[in-house]
């Protein structure tokens, strides 16, 4: 077990979630007999979620300062069908589409970051309000009808990479997908190795780092492979290449630069944070506003991958988005939760819906399957909460932080824990 | 003083918490019909007193026994020692700020009618009992809207209506302004001579030399002795004396100082409570440190030199009215935190727990938590640096944890505050707020963070430590400042300093 967490190294939480995404996509391919890991089938699953990936990604950052935002679905709506509209009736290119959009996005989600950062209205009411709002001038706008949208914007929701050069037998685009990929996992392996070299810290055996490489390389290789063998004209979908852009930038928003440190820190301790120079008003404000724009670029890629918007995209997209935070690890109080985390969890629900409807499973049992998942995801966290950060599964695979140090526990506190007024004895 | 059975004894208690004896052996006797007075440092013992008296610490967990009306009593909780007539009023009230005024004199003692309460009844009982501590209000105002003092006395109502025989009040007047103070004293004064007796804990000796009847005082958890004031003789130096009568022990590292210049000047400063307008919380208050300088800001609770501080590092306390700070003779404008951080400020809070740690982040994390700047380089925090700084100060302040990587939450308080202050150490201060840094950690880590302050000093910062603990004020500064009801009633150099002669100016006895 040592070696494997070695070779996990300080992130044993976050891979545990991928080896239970594994094992589950490991048991559909054994129950359907092969169905599940096909090209055609996992480009389907990455066209038919990336939408509600996109939306974790924003949700998580919203759950981490500590509000909730349920009227994604809404916003979505209503961007796709402003958008569907502005092309249909002025005429405007694609990409000016896109850009009205995220401008769109930004205008809603200003107004909901004014009501909960400025206002101080908890955000469930206000994106409850917006919730209906956003549905209401959704059909207002549309008239209820269904608005088609040109062929150049439906790439964006269910389009493939095109295919150039030389005959590889894959999706070229792909490959060099894949080899990208490879490539930053090899110099992370070494730039990780040369930071703890340079401050003094453990360096972890050759061999371990070589191992997790060659792990990854085999990883990427088989993905490369699984997307890019389909059938001529199909990659690894463009709605999935959206989704690992923004995947990379908000993983590096949340993890390394000042905002999202400030978005963890009114997450974890709001008094603290602002005794320590957070602007607690901006960071609400961004982190809603943030929101609203993600909500309306997985609004039109939807429109995109359905071909037209229409008076009832959306619906229940908040939940499903919700749903994947948690699974991935964040926290109901705030303060915790990963991007990454996030998108794996909406991974485990993509593949737990794709694999049950490929079983034949009634949408009546995935849904209490799906219901269940959360809760035990959540009551994991619930339970592991006592050793500081929550881990999901860590139950299974307890990280190292999570035992072992007891040797320097609050011994020398005084301060007794009673249920009253004034929690020290004093006079 | 006709009757002078007593009502209440209680013998020899000794009350345990892991690691400390809260109380040892405590006496207490009060006479029926009077006012007793319970006197002594924070920490001494009084609440937790008052918790086993009212059942908060149940029968069994302390040793001793309790003789109440004559008969040995065992409370299991407070509904026993209110079923028996003792009633006890916190200094956090426990109203319910959005139900009515007499929703809440009856809450958990509701007036039965026929069919469930009986509002009709109960109004009219609230009506009566108001009239008794003279509270003017509607009974169905709401308790929110009617101001801290109607509030305490809806709480006296409270006490009323459950039938008290004995009233304890645990700093009544901590959270009032001086009319609100007088009108409650009047109120007690008032039901003693209709037969009341009350138990009054309060570190406003003025108030206790106007109205107790007698005062025990506590000190260290141990009940120090009980003086009769109708007997005479007992004036407030009197119970100074007996409160604080303990040698300074040498458990401050040796130290001389080098003090500089005057750098920070705070003048008529002047802030109103967020609660409670028109009370306010400092009042032309005005002070200055020099370089290498440490000093202390002395004051019983709620004399507001926390809100001081607070206020002062980017008011981030209370409505700011007027005042000004000035650094090297500039006047500077600190609105925001952020300012107070650019400006060379650090604060570092009284309660580790609640306003200085995210209990969620890494020692790593902390420390770079107030000056994110320093780590960040083309938009992204280094991870290297980060490191290396809180690595650094792991190994220079002795901070006992296997590495930067590990949570605070699992840090002893000691070493809690050793990153807290490392944090604020990375924003390069000048000025160092410290706001009770030695509070519940133990003698040795006290020792370790005595000497941090020091080299702070003679680094040429200046340090403000708020302290309730006299003796370190008087082991650690140079000089000493006393707040007393927002008012800097004094400035003692640290070498002329006595316990006796700071507790004078720290409860507004004249000088």
């Amino acid at each position: 077990m040592s070696s494997i967490k070695q070779l996990a190294g300080g992130g044993m939480r976050q891979y545990s979630m991928v080896i239970a995404l594994v094992v589950l996509i490991l048991f559909f391919q054994w129950q359907t007999g092969g169905n599940v890991l096909t090209p055609t089938n996992a480009q389907n699953v990455i066209i038919g979620n990336s939408y509600i990936l996109v939306l974790a990604i924003g949700m998580v950052l919203v759950i981490i300062a500590g509000h909730i935002d349920l009227s994604v679905g809404s916003v979505a709506a209503v961007t796709g069908i402003i958008v569907a509209i502005a092309m249909r009736d002025w005429g405007i290119p694609w990409w000016v589409g896109v850009l009205l959009g995220l401008a769109v996005g930004a205008v809603i989600g200003a107004w909901q970051g004014f009501w909960v950062a400025y206002v101080g209205i908890p955000g469930f009411i206000t994106t409850l309000a917006g919730m209906m709002l956003f549905r209401g001038l959704n059909q207002y706008i549309g008239e209820s009808e269904t608005v088609p949208v040109p062929k150049q914007f439906q790439e964006m929701g269910a389009g493939y990479l095109p295919e150039w050069g030389p005959n590889t037998g894959l999706n070229n685009w792909t490959l060099l997908l894949g080899i990208l990929a490879f490539a930053t996992v090899v110099w992370s392996e070494y730039r990780r190795r040369a930071s703890a070299t340079r401050l003094g810290m453990d360096v972890p055996p050759v061999g371990v780092t070589v191992a997790r490489v060659v792990i990854a390389g085999v990883v990427i290789g088989y993905l490369t492979y699984l997307f890019g063998s389909g059938r001529y004209g199909t990659s690894f979908p463009i709605p999935g290449v959206i989704l690992a852009v923004l995947v990379i930038i908000y993983h590096f928003v949340a993890s390394r630069t000042i905002t999202g440190r400030h978005v963890y820190a009114v997450g974890g301790n709001r008094a603290a944070a602002a005794l320590s120079g957070v602007n607690i008003k901006h960071t609400n404000f961004f982190v809603m506003m943030n929101m609203s724009i993600l909500a309306a670029l997985a609004g039109m890629i939807f429109v995109g991958r359905a071909t037209a918007s229409g008076p009832f995209d959306g619906t229940g997209w908040e939940l499903d988005a919700i749903a994947a935070v948690f699974i991935g690890g964040a926290a109901v109080s705030g303060g915790v939760g990963t991007v990454l985390g996030s998108v794996i969890g909406g991974l485990v629900m993509a593949v737990l819906n794709n694999g049950l409807q490929l079983m034949g499973v009634g949408s009546d049992m995935t849904q209490v399957i799906k219901g269940l998942v959360l809760l035990l995801a959540v009551a994991f966290d619930v339970f592991n909460k006592v050793g500081g950060r929550p881990s999901i599964i860590g139950l299974i695979f307890p990280s190292r932080r999570d035992k072992g140090t007891g040797a320097v526990t609050g011994a020398d506190d005084p301060q007794p824990t009673v249920p009253a007024v004034n929690a020290s004895p004093q006079g | 003083m006709q009757d002078h059975h007593a009502i209440l004894e209680m013998r020899s208690i000794t009350k345990e918490f892991p690691g400390v004896k809260a109380l040892d052996e405590v006496s207490l006797r009060v006479r029926a019909g009077e006012i007793h007075a319970i006197c002594g440092e924070n920490g001494a013992g009084k609440s937790t007193l008052m918790k086993v008296l009212s059942g908060v610490y149940p029968h069994g967990t302390y040793d001793g026994e309790i003789v109440y009306q004559g008969e040995e009593v065992q409370f299991k909780d407070i509904r026993s020692s209110e079923a028996a007539g003792i009633v006890i009023i916190h200094q956090e009230l426990a109203l319910i700020p959005e139900l009515s005024i007499t929703e809440n004199i009856f809450l958990g003692n509701e007036v039965r009618g026929k069919l469930g309460i009986d509002w009709d009844e109960a109004r009219s009982r609230a009506k009566e009992l108001m009239a008794r501590v003279g509270l003017r209000a509607s009974p169905d105002a709401l308790v929110k809207n009617i101001g801290v003092g109607r509030q305490q006395l809806v709480e006296i109502a409270r006490a009323l209506a459950k039938d008290v025989r004995l009233l304890i009040l645990d700093e009544p007047t901590a959270a009032l302004n001086e009319d609100d103070s007088q009108h409650l004293l009047d109120l007690m004064r008032g039901l003693r001579a209709k037969g009341l007796t009350s138990i009054m804990i309060s570190h406003k000796l003025n108030e206790i030399e106007a109205i107790a009847d007698s005062i025990t005082i506590i000190r260290d958890g141990h009940s120090v002795e009980t003086l009769d004031v109708s007997a005479g003789g007992v004036d407030e130096d009197r119970i100074i004396r007996g409160m604080v009568g303990r040698s300074l022990e040498s458990r401050f590292p040796d130290h001389t100082p080098t003090i500089g210049e005057i750098f920070f000047e705070v003048d008529g400063w002047t802030v109103e409570d967020p609660e409670v307008p028109g009370r306010l919380i400092c009042k032309q208050s005005s002070f200055h440190v020099r370089r290498g300088e440490i000093v202390g800001f002395a004051g019983i609770m709620g004399a507001g030199r926390t809100e001081l501080a607070r206020s002062i590092f980017g008011h981030s306390y209370g409505r700011f009215l007027s005042g000004e700070v000035k650094i090297d003779g500039k006047s500077v404008s600190m609105p925001t935190v952020l300012s107070a951080v650019k400006n060379g400020i650090a604060y570092v809070p009284e309660d580790r727990k609640s306003l200085g740690l995210n209990l969620l982040d890494t020692i790593q994390d902390t420390v770079i938590a107030a000056n994110l700047p320093r780590v960040t380089k083309h938009a992204s925090i280094s991870s290297d640096e980060s490191y290396l700084a809180a690595e650094g100060y792991r190994k220079s302040l002795g901070v006992k944890a296997p590495s930067v990587k590990e949570g605070v939450a699992k840090l002893s308080g000691g070493n809690q505050q050793k990153v807290l202050l490392a944090k604020w150490m990375f924003t390069e201060p000048e000025l160092l707020i410290l706001d009770e840094p030695t509070r519940g950690i133990d003698v040795g880590a006290k020792f370790e963070i005595y000497a941090l302050i020091q080299q702070l000093a003679d680094a040429g910062k200046g340090v403000v430590v708020i302290s309730s603990e006299l003796p370190e004020l008087l082991g650690m500064c140079d000089r000493i400042y006393t707040v007393f009801e927002g008012r800097v009633t004094g400035d003692v150099p640290g070498k002329d300093a006595t316990q006796e002669g700071l507790m004078r100016l720290m409860t507004g006895a004249p000088a």
